[in-house]
């Protein structure tokens, strides 16, 4: 439903007062309606990029768009609820499953009242029909978590989903449910994903186009089957053997 | 309104209950010996010319020189406020300092223009014990809050950047912290509603019973106290904790990591 795109983005960051570049030019555009993984080594700038789409944090210099509009214009308030974003842990808020699903719509003034079935549909979609919505978040089992943060974040209905390795605290048979989870949605809300692994596995289980970047720059971005099949640089060939850390 | 007037040579006497203190010290080599005897000499200094201070007060009766001892104070509670906090951020000593002057002010302002309607209002004799009670317990809530308040957004900082996600501002992404920050800084003045009377008599009734005040009138100005500490408390940490988001965030509502540090 939305494109994104970065143009010429860098970021700066210091750290005990040296300065270095976290995303160095960076220039890449994500088509609506795709999932675009992004992979390479780790500090290579993966998490910073999606950072920057809803704006928990800003640009050094370029610009980030949102269907062709500088979300450094875009109140942050009502960006944020167009570019959902899901974490590397569920994060979940220590409430009940239905209140964690109703934060976003009341943030909004929404009624609560007129949101249970909304609840329910969206339980039904992360694949956790027979979970109360009445439980402590903080009960269940890390995979049923991080589904319920996924139906949280699809509770204000975003047109972009921002996936920070959603599965690296997972074990690999609830890894690959999520994974599935993620086309699904896609497929039904015709989302544009940003999702972000170091697993190579996983970014091709999802992804449409894959992205490598290392050291804050863009090496390339193609289909992702054709990267898998060759990449067309150095590099990607030894991030494709596992030879970069 | 007799009392035993102490003299020096009484008080050195009292000389004796430190040398106990470091007997105690030296049977159990806690090493404290150097430390109870700078202290002793150190109170006695500092008593000794702040009760000059207060009898040079007493006796000029001048409202400015009330006003400098009350900003002198002020400023001593702001930097201590300051001081305790574990990590140090650009911006807290104007937090903490609007802080403790606002929630002290008002507080004071009641007490001695309502409650006590003290005339002339600047009598140091109500003004600086007063004063001096409530600013240092705004110092210790504010100081308490904003701890708090920093510790909890850094360890539960996941939470925070989740709501933020959500479309939550700064504000509503803290809420849950801001509630804990407040509920830490308002809980001892509450204890001490709890236990006043039972557990131990409070400095400033001891002193007015010994200096011959009945004790009903000593225990109603007591009372006073301990409600006016806890209107002040909640007062300066409330304050706090509003402007302490902008420490925190940025306009844009963006969590700022690096002024967070990496925490202890």
């Amino acid at each position: 439903m939305s494109k994104i795109e970065f143009s010429n983005v860098t970021k700066t960051r210091s750290i005990d007062g040296k300065t270095y570049n976290v995303l160095d030019d960076v220039s890449v555009a994500i088509e609506e309606g795709t999932i675009l993984a992004i992979g390479g080594p780790s500090g290579a700038g993966k998490s910073t990029m999606l950072r920057l789409v809803n704006r928990l944090e800003s640009v050094t210099s370029g610009s980030v768009l949102l269907d062709g509009v500088d979300v450094s214009t875009i109140d942050p308030i009502e960006l944020r609820r167009k570019v959902g974003m899901v974490f590397q842990l569920p994060s979940l808020f220590p409430l009940t499953v239905q209140e964690n699903l109703m934060y976003g719509p009341r943030l909004r003034g929404l009624e609560p009242s007129s949101l249970e079935a909304k609840v329910r549909e969206m339980l039904d979609m992360v694949d956790l029909p027979d979970i109360s919505p009445e439980r402590p978040a903080g009960e269940l089992s890390v995979g049923q978590q991080q589904r319920v943060a996924i139906a949280r974040t699809l509770m204000n209905e975003p047109e972009v989903l921002l996936m920070d390795e959603p599965t690296s605290a997972l074990d690999p048979t609830t890894s690959k449910s999520i994974l599935k989870l993620v086309c699904d949605i896609k497929s039904k809300y015709g989302i544009t994903v940003l999702f972000v692994s170091h697993s190579l596995e996983h970014s091709r289980l999802v992804g449409d186009r894959f992205l490598l970047i290392v050291d804050g720059r863009v090496i390339e971005e193609s289909d992702i089957e054709a990267f898998f099949q060759g990449p067309s640089t150095e590099l990607g060939r030894k991030f494709l053997a596992g030879e970069l850390k | 309104m007799e009392y035993i007037s102490l003299s020096y040579a009484s008080l050195g006497i009292a000389v004796l209950f430190i040398i106990s203190a470091m007997a105690v010290s030296f049977r159990y080599r806690l090493g404290l010996e150097r430390d109870l005897a700078v202290g002793a000499v150190r109170a006695f200094v500092q008593l000794t010319a702040i009760g000059y201070v207060l009898q040079f007060l007493f006796v000029s009766e001048k409202w400015y020189y009330v006003m400098i001892m009350l900003v002198i104070m002020l400023a001593a509670a702001i930097k201590n406020a300051v001081a305790r906090q574990s990590i140090q951020l650009k911006g807290m000593f104007s937090t903490l300092g609007i802080s403790i002057f606002v929630g002290s002010a008002l507080t004071t302002s009641v007490v001695i223009g309502v409650i006590l309607r003290v005339k002339p209002w600047y009598s140091p004799r109500y003004l600086i014990p007063l004063a001096g009670s409530i600013l240092g317990n705004s110092m210790t809530g504010a100081a308490l809050a904003l701890n708090r308040l920093r510790s909890d957004i850094t360890h539960r900082k996941p939470e925070v950047e989740a709501a933020l996600a959500l479309g939550a501002t700064s504000r509503q992404a803290i809420l849950p912290m801001v509630r804990d920050a407040l509920r830490a800084a308002m809980l001892p003045s509450i204890s001490s509603l709890m236990v006043v009377g039972i557990v131990h008599l409070p400095g400033m009734m001891a002193g007015q019973i010994i200096a011959g005040a009945y004790p009903v009138d000593a225990v109603r100005y007591q009372l006073m106290v301990v409600y006016m500490i806890a209107a002040a408390v909640a007062i300066t940490s409330m304050m706090v904790v509003y402007l302490a988001t902008n420490l925190f965030f940025t306009p844009d509502h963006m969590l700022k990591t690096e002024a967070l540090g990496s925490d202890s």
